[in-house]
């Protein structure tokens, strides 16, 4: 079944957010408490080459997508669960929106921070800031 | 009001599919399928590599739905080009399979949603199923389904979702009637899974920010119901925009989490915001959303809308139309066959069978694999009573509906295990001491109907251990170590292996799906290669076998073990048949295999009882009767001739083993006979009396009074057919060319006595 493997596999050694081969995630060391919880999460190169795969695959979108989500690992969950309630209708204002596109660029998540202005221009617009 | 419809109205009336609703099509209210009078006229202007204007809406008033598809939902590169195509070229390309699907997906991405909308309503039924058959993004097709229960009973969830794996589900979905109960159903459904099978994925539908939560805390593997809409209006009140959704898009692939979002026909009518469009444009501007976001699958084929789209002209065909939509825009396809769009079996049917015959990423969106009146997300179009009848329908066409025939004598071992392994979960954690007796009573329950005064465990108890998995900052690694510390090794292998897939990320790519050795098929590792016979997916020959052994199939060889078990020696042969003289002679001829390999008739009867009750009818009217065995036919005909050559009154009863009887006599030509029983499945002891008493009076030149045929529906049903050819096979196995022999049946009470 080898040849499902995607090019991933060979050319890139999966490693956890906290840097740990992934190899190293064994039951015996879940038993011994010795797995974090970023040890189970995705790396943000990871998500870049899954991104490359997305575009290989003819969608640009979802690549796009793995790029946003690759900034957003540097997150917390809260602050993930607060940006997402803050960009549902009504819930921002047009300047509570700029200062969180100002609060992701700030940690690097550049793309995100795009996403937000964009969102926070077409909000003004069709009456969707608070 | 006095009904004065005729007889054939009423009856009519009374059918299952007029407890369905059928609506005439209304354009205001948005009831209308294909196209509407008001949707735009497809069209798209770009100015420097900017779109300035979007079927028919210019840029200053594109609403967000607008404004998002025109910033990063299509290839500019390849606009222009798509769009001057007509669109019965381009619908054309979809269905030749000639052309690649790489290149329809080329051309589709240049297309706004109003031009593909069109084109999709150029397909008729039969190219839909093509275009899907090729469109689909994954090569091996496979099947979603529903694990809840009314009562949120998490051993009856673990017992059930061990099953629905069992079956060969490949994703699981669970909702909750109580919403805080959700954690525990997600961790519930997720251990039953992995006792169920490996690389099974599970979701637990809830409210967007309570969905990412159960994510990120690693209770579910995948997400759904992310809700896009085709209006703004219906949009917003669903409580998002399409920033928000592409923003909760890559907060769930951050942690590794694979997700689709959700979209279908009906949801805009019935929040009353369809905006006089038609449901295929409405949804296609949810396809091109989707796409737009980043989304790598959508959830469509009308969903809860299923049955307002199915109660217009034509409806039908757009859920189809809208899963095709999908597949075009390069995304995996899940395709909706699930919220139920009928009460008649017949249209049931009808809505899915297309879809199962062409293949999809997930040909249902949700099969109920519980009992319809535990789906908490509504009765499924498919549910557990209706398992079997899938199971058939993929062996009848010889296709992979991603479901396997779960072997009935290792079920209730993986059940019990099920239910065990989330017993010894919730105690390791205090989360809840549920009992033995629960235990049970899931492994055996049909549906939670079956608890009640089981000793399960009460709403309140379940609400508090979902509330301290909630609050204790519980994570599925805790889960883990709870399945190995209890002796679940295997199943904490499982939910672990489910756990690093998040690290490697693979199954974020299109239509990724675990097989159970935990490979990851996909758009990328799998892809869709049909272009025409011979190419495509086919079942391996292990997988077809799958497919073919459903557990009711019988073979000649089931069947003469079967009837062996009732052999007796009642029967024997005494010497060889010879022609009699006696003018009260009547003879009754049977069939080689009679009390031979063959001992029960199709309506149950030991075939000496039948012969009991014929040779009494004969004595009866003062005849003598006397059995022969033919050995050289089984033709009933023949044998029946044969024996009335052998009978001094020139009359017989001629018996095959299976039951089927008739009176012959030797002036007669073969095919012809006095009176015939053809129902065997039917034919009751009385029966076989009246026919030894009516063959004694044609023996003895009195007026006999014909025996009426037996005749009920029953005695035509289909399950009686595989018998009839076994039973036959395994007559002509006894045929030779031998003469007729005598036969001696024991006395009646000697045979019932031991």
């Amino acid at each position: 079944m080898n040849s499902l493997r995607p090019t991933a596999e060979a050319a890139f050694p999966a490693k956890a957010f906290s840097g740990l081969p992934l190899d190293s995630v064994t039951l015996d060391a879940v038993r011994a408490g010795e797995v974090t919880t970023d040890d189970l999460r995705i790396h943000p190169e990871t998500l870049e080459h899954q991104a490359h795969v997305a575009e290989e695959h003819a969608n640009p979108q979802l690549a796009a997508n793995f790029r946003r989500a690759a900034e957003l690992t540097a997150l917390d969950d809260a602050d993930v669960m607060r940006i997402y309630e803050a960009l549902r209708p009504r819930r921002s204002t047009f300047e509570e929106l700029q200062e969180t596109a100002d609060w992701l660029s700030a940690r690097g998540a550049v793309i995100n921070a795009g996403l937000v202005r964009e969102a926070a221009s077409v909000y003004q617009r069709r009456g969707l800031c608070r | 009001m006095v009904d004065r419809r005729v007889g054939r109205i009423r009856d009519l009336d009374a059918q299952r599919v007029n407890l369905d609703g059928f609506a005439v099509e209304n354009v205001e209210l948005g009831l209308v399928a294909l196209r509407s009078p008001y949707d735009p006229e497809p069209s798209l202007r770009l100015v420097d590599g900017r779109v300035v204007e979007l079927d028919g809406v210019a840029e200053a008033d594109f609403d967000t739905i607008d404004a998002f598809i025109a910033a990063h939902g299509l290839d500019l590169a390849v606009a222009e080009e798509a769009m001057a195509l007509p669109d019965v070229e381009i619908a054309r390309r979809m269905v030749d399979f000639a052309v690649p699907r790489s290149a329809v997906v080329r051309l589709v991405d240049g297309c706004t949603p109003a031009k593909l909308a069109r084109v999709l309503a150029l397909l008729r039924p039969a190219e839909l199923t093509m275009a899907m058959t090729k469109l689909r993004a994954r090569r091996t097709p496979s099947n979603q389904g529903h694990v809840t229960n009314r009562a949120d009973d998490p051993l009856l969830l673990a017992a059930d979702a061990a099953t629905a794996a069992a079956y060969g589900f490949r994703e699981l979905e669970t909702t909750v009637p109580v919403l805080a109960d959700a954690p525990s159903n997600a961790v519930a459904v997720s251990v039953g899974a992995a006792v169920g099978a490996a690389g099974v994925l599970v979701q637990c539908s809830v409210e967007e920010a309570l969905e990412l939560e159960l994510g990120l805390r690693g209770f579910v593997s995948y997400a759904e119901t992310v809700s896009l809409y085709g209006t703004e209006g219906v949009f917003t009140d669903g409580d998002d925009t399409p920033w928000s959704k592409a923003f909760l898009t890559s907060a769930y692939a951050s942690r590794g989490i694979k997700m689709r979002v959700s979209s279908g026909a009906g949801a805009e009518v019935l929040m009353g915001g369809a905006e006089r469009r038609s449901m295929l444009y409405l949804e296609s501007r949810c396809v091109a959303l989707a796409r737009a976001i980043g989304a790598q699958g959508v959830q469509n084929g009308g969903i809860d809308g299923a049955s307002v789209a199915a109660s217009v002209p034509a409806g039908v065909r757009e859920l189809m139309a809208e899963n095709v939509l999908v597949m075009a825009r390069n995304l995996e396809a899940c395709t909706g066959n699930d919220a139920l769009m009928s009460e008649s079996d017949v249209r049931r049917t009808s809505r899915t069978l297309p879809i199962l015959l062409a293949g999809s990423d997930f040909v249902c969106s949700g099969f109920g694999t519980i009992q319809r009146y535990d789906n908490m997300f509504g009765p499924s179009n498919w549910n557990a009573e209706d398992l079997d009848d899938w199971l058939v329908l993929q062996r009848d066409w010889g296709v992979d509906g991603g479901l396997t025939t779960a072997p009935p004598e290792s079920l209730e071992a993986l059940r019990r295990r099920a239910a065990e392994a989330v017993q010894a979960v919730y105690r390791w954690f205090g989360l809840a001491d549920l009992s033995d007796e629960a235990v049970d009573a899931a492994v055996d329950a049909v549906g939670s109907k079956d608890l009640e005064g089981s000793g399960s465990a009460d709403a309140l108890t379940i609400l508090n251990a979902a509330r301290t998995i909630r609050e204790s900052g519980l994570s599925m690694v805790d889960v883990v170590t709870a399945l190995a510390e209890s002796g679940f090794e295997e199943e904490a292998e499982r939910v672990l292996a489910m756990l690093k897939a998040r690290v490697v990320g693979d199954y974020l790519q299109t239509a990724a799906i675990f097989t159970p050795d935990m490979d990851v098929l996909s758009l990328v590792t799998d892809p869709n290669d049909y272009a025409g016979p011979g190419t495509g997916y086919e079942p391996s020959p292990s997988r077809q076998t799958e497919i073919d052994s459903i557990r009711q199939a019988r073979s000649v060889e089931d069947l003469r073990a079967e009837q062996a078990s009732w052999a007796s020696d009642a029967l024997s042969v005494v010497a060889p048949a010879m022609a009699g003289s006696d003018p009260r002679e009547v003879v009754v001829g049977v069939s080689p295999a009679t009390g031979r390999e063959i001992w029960r008739t199709l309506s149950g009867l030991p075939v000496v009882d039948v012969l009991r009750e014929i040779l009494a009818g004969i004595e009866e009217e003062g005849c003598l009767g006397r059995v022969v065995r033919i050995n050289d036919t089984l033709d009933l005909g023949m044998i029946g001739l044969s024996a009335a050559r052998l009978a001094g009154s020139g009359v017989s009863v001629g018996l095959q083993a299976k039951g089927t009887a008739l009176i012959h006599r030797r002036d007669l030509p073969p095919l012809a006979n006095l009176e015939l029983y053809s129902v065997a499945p039917v034919l009751e002891r009385g029966h076989y009396r009246l026919l030894g008493v009516n063959a004694a009076r044609h023996a003895r030149g009195a007026t006999p009074e014909p025996a009426k045929n037996p005749y009920t529906d029953e005695a035509i049903e289909a399950r009686y057919h595989t018998a009839v050819v076994s039973l036959i096979a395994v007559e002509r196995g006894c045929c030779a060319p031998v003469g007729p022999d005598e036969l001696k049946v024991a006395d009646e009470f000697v045979a019932t006595d031991c």
